[in-house]
């Protein structure tokens, strides 16, 4: 519980009509897209303005209360779940498309727009916003920065960071600063670059300037099924070692088809054992070449089908069902845990060997989807809670995403550490980089309010295995409640 | 295992809701959510709150009813939804039980009983009408603006100008079709849509009838019962289904046809409403699936009547009931496309509520009005000469923010262009 000077503060900052207090109402604040881990917040505030939040962080920093900003609450690695007696400050009233300016192409946006919004915005314009992570229908930019999103067309034109110019960040001490600035290069140490990605660490970013870049004059999308998912990972080599650096290079295996498929209607192939979506953009005759290119390499690979879409609406048709693909996955299992992992182009075929037999062992199905151009994957390990599935589940995994170490690659692609998985960093990172990033992280966060026990591993969250929420015997006895 | 806090009649399932993968794809089309921001009021929140309940977690009263009450049950999150969550179930299963184990205040009580007590009958509403036509003569509504409580302001306020004519006319029991027939259907006359918009109904037996259809219309045609089921209030729901079922069974008819968006969706979940009743559910089923909103059946004739040119930009605007809940969208496009000349353009943000919504306007006038004024920047956006929706309550709606451009349902101005005559002039020959 909040002590009530703490309370009285936070509603003075923000105003009794932005405050959410309600028991009731505050448990549906108690986990983002990663439902196993839950915490419910003391108290969710609903800043309307850059000045609201400062004070709410003000308010909080003086009275030493944990906080945690919460975007549209899509992260998938926990990195939204409240603190113990900690307070969420949600973003989502803060929407508004400050500017767009198109003869520079920039746009300076609230925290709370979502990433689609912005290319609708920006449409009129001829121009768009690059970075589109799959749930860009709903996921907001500062969750975008929090994350460091990337997407599937971040293979050509990188992720956040290369497209975030300049923010307004409001540091743990409710201290209000810019970083970057409308260039590009910067002098100095590039400090916008250490908040992106910080996965809301060190400060809360609010009025967030973008760059914006043109339409591309024509755009190439191809779907093409393959007799298996080594096959589809050699045209993946094949292709970057052409040159050809694709807009996107998306890769599915069966499962994740079936389940697109049966979420959309994209018109995938339901018996291929491996599909990729593969798309150029650019200018026509650049792409034309290219394309030719590309059929040559699939072709050489034994691709059992090509499908160019025809019309705008098509290409739509087909990224819907591959944007729709973690979702959909519950179309074909009662439970499953989205993980995310990064492993060098070349292992491509020995990962996805090595997973498939892994789940063997298990005894539980993988599906798998991803970014294959950068070798980002997002194996989906579907289970069952109600047949005692879900320890297996978790610990397989686990094991993928240290396997992706192992095989010289990262932890997390896009979805971040969170909570979910600040425990297997030290697989990746040795005691000097942990204590160099905790560093990093009190110089901008002393007193660790700021978002804590997230994306580093700390020894009382990591010396019990975290899992999914378990009632306590005497929640069930009905002795005690959860507020 | 603490109890559910639902009753054991048709509560929530645990399967539909564990459907939900807490992804959030629904929330930027949840009208609740545009507005406030507030997860409890998402659909993703909701359904939370739902399992809560479901595992005893939670009361009813209070928060959860609020938060229930609040939806508009638009169903925009079910066109969302990737995983398939059936919405629409869930919300259907928990407002009966809000209706029936959570105490609502007296005023609130008093109101909903109103509305239920009036909207359903004809007769009644024909009696209003006539008030309504006084009122309106008497420019009492500018004194109403001031003196009444928010909700009989919002409720005076969506009263349309009244036309006693056509208020009390009736619609012919038959009506032959034009040429060799094609097909023979059933109007369903519907209670609003007849008393406030009644040229809607005769427009469209015009139109079915040009098209090769014979129509009948019963008279002795009740209440389908769709504002009753949307709001929770199944007993109500379920007599006016078998009332309906009863009414229109015994016609000799291929399709059963709707020109309302409400009622058409309400009339195609008689199937599942009345599914545990042994004695009606094959009667329901069958009905069910003679059904079709009247776009739906134009659509799916070949056009035979001569269309005359409309040179018109003609904004469309998805009902919800019809786009989100039936899932029709291209057919009314489609028909609107067989007339020469019509510039069709589809609004921004079209899979936002217009905030209408059943009664939705009545028991929650401020969001409505704020959704409602939404609508209409959105219409304006576009510029067009007139605006098309298939539902009255639509109509009625956005009436009010939106006074400076014409509103007709579809089939208006497909009648219009088959009789040759601009759209907003009045029909020939009734």
């Amino acid at each position: 519980m909040l002590d009530r000077t703490a309370h009285e503060a936070l509603v003075a900052a923000v105003g009794p009509e932005n405050v959410i207090s309600d028991p009731v109402q505050l448990r549906s604040y108690e986990c983002d897209g990663l439902t196993g881990f839950r915490q419910v917040p003391s108290l969710v505030v609903l800043p309307h303005t850059t000045e609201d939040v400062a004070q709410a962080v003000r308010a909080c920093h003086r009275h030493g209360v944990p906080f945690v900003a919460r975007g549209a609450g899509t992260g998938l690695s926990g990195g939204a779940m409240p603190v113990a007696d900690g307070v969420v400050i949600s973003l989502q009233r803060m929407r508004e498309i400050v500017d767009i300016d198109p003869v520079d192409r920039r746009a300076v946006l609230q925290p709370g727009v979502t990433n689609l919004d912005i290319t609708k915005a920006a449409a009129a314009h001829g121009l768009y916003y690059a970075p589109d992570p799959s749930s860009q229908q709903v996921c907001t930019i500062g969750g975008n920065v929090a994350e460091n999103s990337g997407g599937a067309h971040c293979l050509k034109y990188g992720f956040t960071t290369n497209h975030v110019l300049s923010m307004t960040v409001v540091l743990p001490d409710g201290e209000i600063v810019t970083l970057g600035g409308d260039t590009g290069e910067q002098l100095g140490p590039d400090l916008r670059g250490v908040v992106i990605g910080s996965e809301g660490t060190l400060g809360i970013a609010c009025d967030i300037t973008v760059r914006l870049l043109r339409t591309p004059e024509t755009v190439r999308t191809l779907l093409a099924d393959f007799p298996s998912v080594t096959a589809a990972g050699d045209v993946v080599s094949d292709l970057i070692a052409a040159g050809i650096v694709p807009a996107a290079v998306e890769m599915m295996d069966n499962l994740a088809i079936q389940a697109a498929e049966k979420a959309v209607g994209a018109g995938y192939t339901l018996t291929t054992p491996a599909a990729l979506v593969v798309e150029l953009d650019g200018p026509e005759s650049e792409c034309e070449t290219q394309f030719d290119e590309v059929r040559a390499i699939c072709d050489r690979h034994g691709c059992t089908r090509l499908h160019i879409a025809e019309t705008a609406a098509e290409r739509a048709r087909i990224w819907k069902g591959r944007k729709a693909a973690f979702a959909a996955v519950g179309r074909i299992s009662p439970d499953y845990i989205v993980q995310d992992g990064v492993v060098p182009r070349t292992q491509l075929a020995e990962v996805l060997s090595r997973i498939e037999g892994m789940g063997r062992n298990a005894g539980l199905r993988v599906a798998n989807v991803f970014h294959a151009g950068d070798g980002n994957l997002h194996p989906l390990v579907l289970f069952d809670e109600d047949a005692g599935e879900l320890e297996r589940a978790e610990e397989l995994s686990t094991d993928i995403a240290e396997l992706c170490v192992e095989l010289g690659g990262s932890l997390s692609g896009e979805h971040g550490i969170g909570t979910d998985k600040a425990c297997s960093m030290p697989r990746m990172f040795g005691e000097a980089d942990l204590s160099t990033m905790d560093r990093v992280r009190a110089a901008f966060d002393p007193r660790h309010l700021c978002n804590p026990g997230k994306l580093l591993p700390t020894p009382r969250l990591c010396g019990e295995q975290p899992g999914r929420y378990r009632p306590h015997p005497l929640e069930e006895a009905g002795v005690i409640e959860r507020l | 295992m603490t109890d559910s806090s639902f009753d054991a009649t048709n509560p929530p399932s645990r399967e539909l809701l564990n459907d939900c993968v807490h992804c959030g794809f629904c929330l930027p089309t949840c009208p609740t959510y545009q507005l406030w921001g507030e997860e409890m009021d998402s659909p993703r929140g909701r359904i939370y709150l739902m399992d809560l309940a479901e595992r005893g977690e939670i009361e009813l009263e209070g928060a959860f009813t609020e938060h229930i009450d609040a939806c508009l049950g638009c169903m925009a999150c079910v066109t969302s939804c990737p995983s398939g969550v059936q919405y629409d179930r869930l919300l259907e299963a928990t407002r009966p039980q809000v209706e029936r184990n959570v105490p609502r205040a007296r005023s609130d009580r008093w109101f909903r009983s109103g509305i239920f007590a009036l909207f359903p009958y004809r007769r009644r509403l024909r009696a209003a009408a006539v008030g309504g036509a006084l009122y309106q003569k008497l420019r009492l509504p500018a004194l109403a603006a001031r003196i009444l409580p928010p909700r009989l302001r919002a409720a005076q306020a969506l009263m349309p100008q009244v036309r006693l004519r056509s208020a009390f006319a009736s619609l012919p029991r038959r009506v032959r079709p034009a040429g060799a027939p094609r097909k023979r259907v059933a109007l369903l006359s519907g209670c609003v849509q007849d008393v406030f918009f009644h040229e809607v109904n005769t427009a469209t037996q015009r139109v079915l009838a040009a098209e090769g259809c014979e129509v009948l219309t019963p008279r002795a045609q009740g209440c389908c019962g769709a504002l009753g089921l949307h709001a929770g209030r199944e007993t109500h729901a379920r007599e006016r289904a078998k009332q309906t079922i009863a009414t229109f069974e015994k016609l000799p008819v291929d399709n059963i046809v709707v020109n309302v968006a409400g009622c058409g969706s309400s009339l195609k979940e008689y199937g599942h409403l009345l599914a545990d009743d042994p004695q009606w559910s094959e009667r329901a089923t069958a009905f069910s699936a003679k059904v079709r909103d009247v776009t739906e059946l134009l659509a799916e004739l070949e056009p035979q009547a001569e269309r005359h040119r409309i040179d018109a930009k003609v904004a469309y605007h998805d009902a919800c009931h019809l786009g989100h809940a039936q899932g029709i969208r291209e057919q009314p496009r489609s028909v609107l496309r067989t007339i020469p000349g019509v510039d069709l353009v589809d609004l921004p943000d079209a899979e936002l509520c217009c905030g209408s919504a059943g009664i939705y306007n009545m028991v929650n006038p401020e969001p409505a009005a704020e959704l409602g004024e939404r609508k209409a920047r959105n219409v304006r956006a576009v510029a067009p000469e007139l605006l098309v929706t298939a539902n009255p309550g639509c109509l009625l709606q956005l009436r009010r923010f939106l006074d400076d451009v014409p509103m007709l349902h579809p089939v208006q101005l497909l009648d219009a262009s088959i009789q040759g005559r601009r759209p907003t002039e009045a029909p020939m020959a009734e």
